[in-house]
This record gives C-alpha cells, structure tokens and sequence, in this order.
C-alpha cells in the first residue's frame, strides 16, 4: 500500500515535471511555429502563385519554375555568380582560417596579443567594413594599389570591373577569417598533449605529426566550419549590396541580390517564393553531401559523452 | 622483461646522441621561431593596415585624402569630420534607434533562452530529444527560406517601419543562443539539483536560483552575440525601415555613401568609425567572453 502510494506519487512527480518542461519551452516552440514552420509552408505555397502583395495571390502551378529555369537569364546568371564566390571563398575561409590557427597555436612570447589583432577584423560591423574597404579598393588613390604600385603591380579597377569585382568580394570576406581561425584555435587548444608526446616517441618529426595527430583531431571542426560556411556563404549579401549593388555588368548579382530585387523592388512575391524555395533545395542538397561525405574524413574521438 | 630491455635500449640510443642532437634542435628551433615572428607580423600588418587606415582617414581633410603618395597621419589632423559627419546624417539619432533595438532584443534573449535552454538540459519531458533535434536543424536553416513569409506577415499585422519586426523575434528564443545555454547547462552538476529538489524547491526555483546565478559566462556570451548581430544587422533594417528617422546605424552608413554628391571619404570614415569604436572597446573589455564563446559551441557536443 505505502509502496503503491510512493510509485503513484513519483509517476505525478514525473508528470509535473513534463508539464514543467513544456510550459518552459513553449516561447521557442510558438517561434518556431511563427518564424519558421508556417513560414517554410508558405513560402512553398506562394511558389506556385503570382502574388504582387497589393492584389491576392493568383494560383499559376509550376509556371513560375518553368521561367525561371526556362527563360530567367539573371537566375542563371546570379547562380553562377553565387556558386564562384562560394567555391572559392569556402575553401579559402576554411583553409587560411586553420592555417592562421596553428600559426597563432605556436607557443611564442606576444602570441595573444597577434590573436587578438587577428580576430578583431573580424568582429568589424559589416558595412562598416565595407565602405572601408571600397575606399582601400579606389583605383586611384586607393591604399591597396598605392602598396601594389610599390612593388611593380599596376592595380586593377577592384570593383569597377566585371573580372575583378568578385575577387575584390572574395578578399573583402577574407579580412574576418579571424572568426573561423578563433573557432579552430578552440579546438586546437583542445588537442590532448600526450598525443604529440606519443607522437614524437614514436619518432614522427613536426610534418608528420601535423597530418598524423593535428589534422585528423580537428576534422570535427573543419567539417562545422565547413558547413556553416557553405550555408552562410550562399547567402551573400550586404557586402555586395553596400560596395557594388550587383554590378559591373551584374558581375556582383549573386542571388540573394537578386532575390531581394525580385521581392523588394518588383514586389514578385510568388516568383521571388519560387526562387527562394530552389535556394533552400540547393543549400539542403549540398549540406546533405557534406554529411554523407563526413563519414570518410571527420574523425570523432570514440567515447567522449554526446 | 623484454618491454624493459627494449627501454632501456630506447633511452640509452636518445642519450648517446644528445651532444649534436640537442645542438641540432636548439639552432632549428630558434629558425622556426624568428619564422613564426616573421610571419605573424606580416599577416598582423595585413590585418591591422586596413583598420588603421579607416581611423586615419577619419581625420583627414578633403585635400588630405587626395595626397599621393598617401600619409597616415595627416597634418593638420582633421577632427572637423565627426561633427560634419554627424551634421550630414542624424548619426546621434541612429546611434540611439540602434542602442533601442539593441537593447530590447537583449532583453528578449534574456527573457527566453535560458528558460529553453534549461528544459533542454535538465528535465525530462516525452520527445525533448527529438525537439533537440529540430532545433538544432534549425540553426543551420538558410534564412533566405523563410524571409519573405515573415516580411509578408508583419506587413499584414502593420508592424512595418516599426522595431516590432527587429525585436520581437527574440522573445521566442533564437535556437543558437538556446544551444549554446543548454551545452553550459548541461556542466552544472546535476547533485546541486537534485539537493534542492529534496528541499522541495520548484523546477523554476532551481532554475533561477541555482542555475543562472552559475552561468553568468554564458549569459555575458549571448548577450555579446546578440549585442554584435544586432549593432550589424542590415539586412532586416533594410526591408523593414523605409523612414530615414527610423534607421539604425548600419542603415544609415549606407546611406551616408548614396546621399554624398562628392565622395568625401574622411566624412565617411569617420561616420565607420563612429560604428565600429564601440564594438572594439567592447571586445577589449570582454575579450575573454568573447572568446570563451567560440569554446562554448561545443564543436564536439
């Protein structure tokens, strides 16, 4: 009986708690039902509507995909756009980011100060930045081809070429890969000694050690850093909006620019829905790859608690 | 008996050779020393030059900017720039919209994610692991997806050219401030818990009695994040604040370049300048927070 009693109690006791649990969660799950379910759904629904925000929308099916795979010169051309600043400037992020790191993990006198001079570009308000760096990229009086012409170079029109604007892009998001060295150098610090110690017992000089210990403890991190570049890489926007606006020539119209021209400037709410929706399958599906691929070059240490 | 001899062998072959041995390391480590300095300060000149320009810049007259080849301290020094800059756009002003909506999701993170964020950690609820999950999903979800609906929808509820659309976000709970608090949470012993709990103490108790006392680091990190994404923000200014009394700093400083007929760069500079300043004085309070944040994500986690 007193056993029965304890049992019903701690069954309530369990139950409250569960109670506790939903009622603490419940802001995050009306945002996620508000800002991002209902959202998604919409956004797929608009996709096959032609809806200019000040009349309802018009049910058109896949029409709005058949032109814009069909006839949509600028989609294809912002894709392009799109797929060069991100093929370039991910491997560069990711590569320069570690690289930077196991610079900065070397055990030298000042090394925190370098971190912080390293990492600080990077927390620099992003059109801020920008502007900065529109000024530096001027063709004449420019800080960066004043340096080149020191040494030989005749700087190009950073941002008033259609060959040189994406580049100039490129090196403009390379001045904060001190975001992603600071994510390395965490997990750098977070490499047990005793690995490199066994390592050099074993008679593996600093090269091999660097591919034999450091490289494979930190594929967790480049594969986060990977990601997260990928996703967020795709959807360029602000520096290219500040310092181009998409031009010379659309040479900088990547497609988050010209999603919001189709949205924001021409009010195509069921065209830009549509061009939305593909963003989101080509970021889901290039994600998805990476992941798949994960399994055969990120190592995780085994029986470390999830 | 053999493991030992081979040892002993090991030890004795290291020591025998250790004249030229350690003569050899000492010489290789002092190259790859003055190599490590020499790299680090080309890469910190790289990095550094540009900020340092920005600075310089600000206090240079309109014919300062144009001298070639270039100085980095002008003479005169030009200060006239920031109250010219201040004069040409309402810098004040946006400098103050900016703190409100600043402060405000502050307050909304404040208010939402710890709370979240313990449930997730410690109590036990039927499907909290697959509502993990989709939170977790949902940190890497392109934002381009779900842009337009949510602009559609605080165009219908009226709440355009408003802060409402910048700041009530918040107050649900931004999924990677809610990860970030539940990975801290989860270091907190759970006997400190559990001993309250016996004492008869409420889960919300526990929770603001024990648990966010403990994890002030945390909270200094996402009030850090939440500070900088919000000081940044451009893009949600730029759809949802039309009216030029309206706008942030970030905003404004685009602007600022579309309103000038000649490009007075000093001007400009000095206006970046009067944006970036904060975060940087910011950083060098709370360096470690900053950095401690990075820690935080629990890449491993």
């Amino acid at each position: 009986m007193a056993v029965a009693t304890k049992r019903r109690s701690r069954m309530s006791l369990a139950k409250r708690r569960a109670v506790t649990g939903y009622l603490f969660i419940t802001p995050w799950i009306i945002g996620l039902l508000a800002f991002t379910m209902i959202p998604i759904i919409a956004v797929f629904v608009l996709s096959f509507t032609r809806f200019g925000v000040f009349d309802s929308p018009v049910w058109v099916g896949l029409d709005n995909y058949r032109r814009i795979f069909a006839e949509d010169r600028l989609f294809r051309l912002s894709l392009g756009n799109t797929a060069y600043y991100v093929f370039v400037s991910v491997p560069l992020h990711v590569s320069l980011g570690f690289l930077l790191a196991v610079l900065l993990n070397s055990k030298v006198f000042g090394v925190t100060f370098f971190r912080a001079l390293f990492y600080v570009p990077s927390i620099v308000p992003q059109v801020a930045g920008v502007l900065l760096f529109v000024w530096l990229f001027q063709p004449q009086i420019g800080l960066l081809n004043y340096l080149l012409r020191l040494v030989g170079i005749p700087g190009p029109n950073w941002l008033g070429r259609p060959e040189w604007a994406k580049p100039a892009i490129i090196i403009m998001s390379l001045w904060g890969v001190g975001g992603g060295m600071i994510i390395y150098l965490a997990g750098l610090q977070s490499i047990p000694e005793h690995l490199y110690e066994a390592a050099e017992i074993d008679g593996a000089n600093a090269w091999r050690r660097f591919w034999a210990v450091t490289v494979p403890m930190m594929t967790p991190t480049i594969f986060f850093n990977l990601v997260m570049g990928l996703i967020n890489s795709f959807q360029v926007f602000t520096t290219a909006y500040v310092a181009t606006g998409g031009g010379p020539v659309n040479s900088t119209l990547f497609y988050m620019l010209y999603l919001y021209r189709r949205s924001f400037q021409d009010f195509r709410m069921g065209y830009a829905s549509s061009l939305a929706w593909i963003l989101f399958i080509i970021v889901l599906a290039l994600t998805a790859v990476v992941f798949r691929s994960s399994s055969s070059w990120v190592y995780y240490e085994s029986g470390g608690e999830g | 008996m053999a493991s030992t001899d081979r040892t002993l062998r090991g030890t004795r072959g290291r020591t025998a050779g250790s004249g030229p041995w350690l003569r050899r390391v000492s010489v290789r480590r002092v190259i790859t020393t003055v190599m490590t300095y020499l790299l680090l300060v080309v890469v910190a000149a790289a990095f550094s030059l540009p900020l340092v320009w920005m600075l310089s810049t600000s206090v240079k007259s309109l014919q300062q900017q144009m001298v070639w080849p270039p100085v980095w301290i002008p003479d005169p020094i030009a200060w006239q720039n920031y109250p010219d800059a201040f004069n040409f756009l309402p810098l004040a002003r946006y400098t103050f919209n900016t703190l409100l909506v600043t402060g405000l999701s502050i307050l909304g993170v404040w208010v939402s994610c710890p709370m979240v964020a313990y449930a997730f950690a410690r109590i036990r609820f039927p499907g909290r692991d697959l509502l993990f999950l989709v939170l977790v999903a949902t940190i890497m979800l392109p934002s381009a997806v779900r842009m337009l609906p949510t602009y559609l929808m605080f165009y219908y509820m009226g709440w355009l050219n408003t802060y409402l659309p910048l700041v009530v976000p918040a107050f649900f709970g931004s999924p990677f401030y809610i990860f970030l608090l539940r990975q801290y949470f989860r270091t907190i012993p759970e006997d400190l818990a559990d001993a309250a709990r016996v004492d008869g103490s409420t889960e919300l108790g526990i929770f603001v009695r024990i648990f966010l006392p403990l994890s002030k680091p945390a909270l200094a990190v996402i009030t850090i994040f939440t500070f900088q994404s919000n000081w940044n923000d451009f893009f949600g200014p730029l759809i949802y604040l039309n009216k030029d009394e309206l706008r942030t700093l970030a905003l404004g400083l685009y602007y600022f370049r579309a309103y000038q007929d000649t490009t007075n760069w000093g001007q400009m500079m000095a206006a970046a300048s009067t944006m970036t300043v904060p975060v940087l004085v910011l950083f060098a309070l709370f360096q470690r927070h900053f950095i401690q944040g990075v820690a935080l994500t629990g890449i491993k986690g």
